[in-house]
């Protein structure tokens, strides 16, 4: 049974459908839920929750049932929210400390996980300042840790790189991914960038206007496309040149517009007749790789147009 | 034997890393998960150390605890006076009687319930911390009734806190203690009563809106409006000699009410000009206090059952 598993699952509000007939199963590890602004995301977590009743269809999480079950899912599951959800005159130490006694903690261990959790997202002195004056990316520290806080075995992460800038938006996905490797803890985070899930998820579900659009293991999506990618130097020509003896070796080449090539791979022979004309050229090989799609390659190819790529 | 240590000794010292935290990695919980009630306690507790401003910023504390010495300052007064004078003005009876020191002091109560239940309702809406509770195994119903509890104990401790002066006071001034002790356990049931219409009528006005300054605008409005307009129909009733209008209008103010309340079951002394004559009148009073209570807590559940996070 995985982590998460949901069978035509629907919500239907007056005004619109915000999940139609969604199959969706989640394991260990990470996931990454992709789609729009408005693409049932959000509804979705909080079905899980068990906050919001689903209009038909079933979902299980950690084996529990969402209809019946809601107050055993919440104990062992984190939820951080997209939105701000910090009052601005209490401390993150504070806040994550009551949150732990909220989901069941004494109050001298909720003290001690509430200092670990914080000093694993990043947290320091700061931690003792009214949270009013935080960044957005302490802020966003401070609502993983409180998701944290209760050892869960499963955290939904809503959109956790909203409003970051690039460096700390790293910060934050390697932090994620930690969760989901070295704390054994699944995750489940939505994105709206691919970009991100791509790196850091070992699965991906794609939703579009409520509805299930691909669920399928990142290495699914960034399977090799059969050519490799070859940068070399020693002469202002060196591409072009290599590009023309390895024309004449029979190979069908492709400059890039950083200088490089991307050479089809016949068989396996091919890499070795690339290092052995670089040499004989007597250039520098600087790289050679093989070329991957990323997964917004495969989403354009696959039509979800609403779907930004980073 | 010296404290002075080898030449060994002390180098290992000065290699051994000081001051340097070591990543010991995530450390999973195994220790016990309390059920409901205990995170309901935990959460009361929190509330209503939060009302006067305690675990809070610095300046938070300042309204709670002035106006619990402002409380407190008239009753220490009176004590004072009873103690020092009972000889000499031949007093054997409390100066003013406990049963209508509420509604002496009601502008103080009114503040700080007009402070603090926005700081404890209104707060966790406008900042949707209430996101982070629902997303906890407590049902819904029970933050919200957690929430009023919180309130309804800090008012009762702002306006009991007088009266067990009073009531300490008293006894240290010889007042018998079988009848002081009767007088002020029918104040207490009072106050409770008090405290807990102020506090349902107070919560449910701010859980209305997300905005705290509107939030205590309106609550000071309701309280101080409907007591204003109240003694204002009393008196005039009085005057003209209409005293069951006035008694009917003592239903609109949860002060006079709950005043009501206290001379209909104990025959304290009234406060107001026209308190409840008659079984009657008295029932009447009894099922608006149950009303008023009851009809805000319903429309509190009512109102966060929308509440989606």
């Amino acid at each position: 049974m995985g982590v998460i598993e949901t069978a035509g699952l629907t919500k239907r509000y007056p005004r619109v459908t915000a999940l139609d007939e969604l199959d969706v199963s989640v394991a260990d590890g990470v996931t990454g839920l992709v789609g729009a602004n408005g693409a049932g995301k959000s509804t979705l977590i909080k079905i899980l929750l068990g906050l919001v009743p689903a209009t038909t269809g079933t979902a299980h999480v950690l084996g529990h049932d969402v209809a019946t079950e809601g107050a055993r899912i919440r104990s062992l599951v984190g939820y951080m929210p997209e939105h701000d959800c910090l009052p601005a005159d209490v401390s993150a130490s504070d806040l994550v400390v009551h949150m732990g006694q909220m989901s069941g903690l004494p109050y001298p261990a909720a003290r001690e996980r509430a200092s670990d959790v914080l000093r694993h997202v990043g947290l320091a002195e700061e931690r003792y300042r009214p949270m009013g004056g935080y960044s957005t990316g302490m802020k966003q520290r401070a609502k993983l840790a409180q998701a944290l806080v209760h050892d869960p075995r499963l955290v939904l992460l809503d959109e956790p790189t909203n409003g970051l800038d690039p460096s700390s938006r790293d910060d934050m996905l390697a932090l994620v991914r930690r969760i989901g490797t070295e704390f054994g803890i699944a995750v489940l985070v939505t994105s709206h960038l691919l970009g991100e899930l791509e790196r850091i998820s070992d699965h991906v579900v794609v939703l579009d206007s409520g509805r299930l659009l691909r669920s399928s293991a990142t290495t699914d999506f960034l399977h090799k496309t059969g050519s490799l990618l070859v940068e070399v130097q020693g002469r202002t020509d060196a591409d072009r040149l290599l590009g023309e003896a390895l024309a004449a070796a029979g190979l069908h080449v492709r400059g890039t517009e950083d200088r490089m090539l991307e050479v089809e791979v016949h068989d396996e022979s091919t890499p070795d007749v690339v290092r052995d004309v670089t040499v004989d050229l007597g250039l520098g090989l600087v790289r050679m790789q093989e070329r991957h799609h990323r997964i917004e390659d495969v989403f354009r190819d696959g039509g979800a147009g609403s779907v930004q790529p980073v | 034997m010296p404290a002075v240590s080898s030449p060994s000794e002390s180098s290992l010292a000065a290699t051994a890393p000081a001051g340097v935290i070591h990543d010991i990695g995530y450390r999973p919980y195994a220790g016990p998960r309390l059920g409901e009630r205990a995170v309901a306690w935990a959460l009361f507790v929190t509330g209503l150390r939060n009302c006067f401003g305690l675990g809070r910023s610095g300046r938070s504390k300042i309204l709670p605890m002035g106006l619990l010495g402002l409380m407190l300052l008239p009753a220490l007064i009176l004590v004072g006076v009873l103690v020092q004078a009972r000889q000499l003005l031949g007093l054997d009876e409390h100066i003013v009687a406990y049963s209508t020191y509420p509604i002496t002091t009601q502008l103080l109560i009114s503040v700080f319930v007009a402070a603090q239940a926005p700081a404890l309702i209104s707060r966790d809406l406008r900042f949707r911390t209430i996101t982070l509770y629902l997303a906890r195994p407590a049902r819904r119903t029970t933050y919200v009734l957690v929430r009023l509890a919180s309130l309804t104990v800090a008012t009762l401790v702002l306006i009991g806190a007088p009266l067990l002066l009073m009531y300490v006071g008293g006894l240290l001034a010889d007042l018998p203690l079988g009848r002081e002790t009767e007088r002020f356990l029918a104040a207490m049931v009072g106050a409770v009563l008090l405290a807990l219409a102020l506090s349902c009528l107070a919560a449910l006005v701010s859980a209305l809106t997300i905005r705290r300054g509107l939030a205590v605008a309106a609550v000071i409005v309701v309280l101080l409006v409907s007591y204003t307009m109240v003694t204002t129909i009393q008196g005039i009733s009085m005057e003209s000699g209409h005293e069951g209008v006035g008694e009917v209008a003592g239903i609109f103010s949860p002060y006079t009410l709950i005043n009501g309340v206290q001379v209909f079951l104990f025959d304290s002394p009234a406060a107001t000009p026209t308190p409840p004559t008659g079984t009657g009148m008295g029932i009447l009073y009894l099922v608006a206090t149950a009303v008023m209570v009851l009809g805000s807590v319903g429309a509190m559940l009512a109102r966060y059952r929308k509440v989606s996070g």
